[in-house]
């Protein structure tokens, strides 16, 4: 009996062993599944609490907790509606723009489904794996007009923005769309996520307005030390974010986590030695700053590029970040509250391209296509057109319709607190409650 | 009888109790305050934004006492608060006409 059996297992090896082509063949993988939940726990994580904390920290004292009701409302509201329609709309069907409504209610999300985009794991698994993305972006935009946003025109906005912004261009990235069809290669959402958000945030700080008082009172944060806790557990759960997004148990996951942790890291040494030298000190803030500057730039190029390149694009997040936070800003006069746009739209941006710069082919290479995306570097400069093509749509449909959005909402709702309101503090005028 | 007003750097409260205890001072009420003096401000910077801070954290006590020891408790407060440094605070003395302890009923120097 024992023997037959290890006779059988033993055969089954080989067969797997000689035939990669089973390995596409769409089934449920073990190891997968267990790193893709324990991915999707760390994405969510990120938005709330990590999100959550790293906006109220910089925030004053009398908003803290309305700017924690944002990342929660993000992540109760688009769930919602991602499992309603949201998922459908952007990961299923072949079209090149939006689509389709198989999925809408989840139907068909069954035991065995597996979606053709996730072969390993259980589409179920998937569909809440993207959600997390979805909430997190959602989430993000807020922070360029926290401290006056009317919390009712801000769930208008989840709800509509998914929809009009997030849902089309993560389908043209990532769910057969004609960017990814084009051959933008974003592992983990340069495009989609972060200057998706940092867009939406630069157009919404310009229709809400600046916040009252902004270049005439001290607008200086509440407590930092929230930040630093929300910044550790953005880092962390963004080994999920760009480690998951290799969709498998596998040596790229692990590469794009190398990559992460370095950019990271190099990102706030960058700021910090920049601020030291140009404001004379290294200030918290400022590494927390570059850390998350380093996050979101290497995101569109993890699973892409090698760890030494990860140092290189994190040295480059932390210098352009800074430069655009603390001169950009100033030139241009926008008051992007907690620098969405500085921040992620800038490193989202910047991201997107270098990883047509340095994309590896070894590390993308599949059975489908054996050598993989190979980047500038590597003698193929059509990388660079294709990012470049990723970047103006997410600008151009962002922009726009953040903009179309937000005055729709407007009409509706008045999109600013009163101002006795924003001088009193949200937290007691939206939420009645306040901080002692 | 007095009440001893001091504005002191938050640092060295210990330092100034400690000394108060030794010459026979048994009470004293303490309140976190934030002003300005000759001591100038400091800047802080977040991303780039520059804020002037005006008002720096000190710390008041009030210490009320008898009349006798009110050269003493200057002295000694004096002493110990000093660093030498700008910023170190100010001592206000102002009269007391009576005093009472709640729980026994006792008045004026009794009470304190």
């Amino acid at each position: 009996m024992t023997r037959a059996f290890l006779c059988l297992a033993l055969t089954t090896v080989g067969a797997l062993a000689v035939s990669p082509v089973f390995a596409q063949e769409p089934k449920i993988d073990g190891a997968d599944t267990a790193w893709m939940i324990g991915a999707t726990g760390l994405v969510l994580m990120m938005t709330i609490p990590g999100l959550a904390l790293f906006y109220a920290g910089m925030v004053r004292k009398k908003n803290v907790l309305a700017t924690m009701a944002q990342s929660l409302a993000a992540t109760f509201l688009v769930s919602v509606v991602w499992a309603l329609i949201g998922y459908s709309l952007a990961f299923t069907g072949e079209g090149a723009f939006i689509g389709t409504l198989d999925r809408i209610f989840l139907a068909g999300v069954t035991m065995d489904a597996i979606s053709p985009l996730a072969k390993t794991i259980p589409e179920s698994l998937f569909m809440i794996y993207q959600m997390t993305f979805a909430i997190i972006t959602v989430a993000l935009v807020a922070g360029s007009v926290a401290d006056r946003l009317r919390f009712s025109a801000f769930l208008l906005f989840c709800v509509l923005w998914l929809l009009v912004v997030y849902v089309p261009i993560a389908h043209w990235v990532w769910g057969g769309g004609f960017l990814g069809t084009y051959g933008l290669i974003d592992f983990a959402g340069g495009t989609v996520v972060h200057l998706n958000a940092g867009i939406a945030g630069l157009v919404a700080a310009y229709v809400v307005g600046a916040r009252r008082g902004y270049g005439s009172e001290n607008l200086a944060p509440y407590d930092l030390a929230l930040a630093v806790i929300g910044t550790g557990l953005l880092w962390v759960g963004w080994f999920g974010f760009n480690g998951g997004s290799a969709l498998g148990a596998n040596s790229r996951a692990a590469m794009a986590i190398v990559a992460t942790h370095l950019a990271a890291s190099m990102g706030a040494f960058t700021w910090m030695a920049l601020e030291w030298w140009t404001r004379g000190k290294p200030s918290v803030l400022g590494m927390i700053s570059g850390a998350i500057a380093g996050l979101g730039t290497i995101t569109p190029a993890s699973g892409f590029v090698l760890p030494m390149q990860a140092v290189l694009i994190g040295l480059v997040a932390g210098a352009f970040c800074f430069w655009a936070c603390t001169w950009l800003k100033l030139k241009i006069g926008y008051d992007d509250s907690l620098d969405v746009f500085g921040v992620h739209g800038v490193g989202g941006f910047t991201g997107t391209l270098l990883a047509g710069v340095f994309a590896v082919g070894a590390l993308s290479a599949t059975p489908e296509l054996p050598g993989g995306v190979h980047g500038l570097l590597e003698g193929n400069p059509q990388q660079v057109v294709a990012q470049l093509y990723g970047i103006v749509v997410t600008l151009v449909w962002s922009g726009a319709l953040t903009f179309v959005i937000l005055k729709v909402i407007g009409a509706l709702v008045p999109l600013r607190v009163r101002q006795e309101d924003e001088v009193m503090g949200l937290d007691v005028t939206l939420h009645g409650e306040a901080l002692q | 009888m007095k009440i001893v007003i001091a504005v002191i750097k938050p640092f060295k409260l210990d330092e100034v109790r400690d000394a108060l205890t030794r010459i026979g001072i048994h009470g004293m009420t303490v309140t976190e305050v934030k002003g300005y003096g000759r001591q100038k401000g400091h800047t802080e910077i977040y991303r780039g934004a520059e804020y002037q801070v005006n008002f720096l954290p000190k710390l008041r006590l009030e210490i009320a006492i008898a009349s006798e020891q009110l050269d003493q408790v200057i002295e000694v407060i004096a002493a110990t608060a000093r660093t030498g440094q700008i910023g170190d605070g100010k001592i206000f003395v102002m009269p007391v006409e009576r005093a009472m302890r709640i729980r026994t009923g006792e008045t004026d120097v009794d009470a304190l």
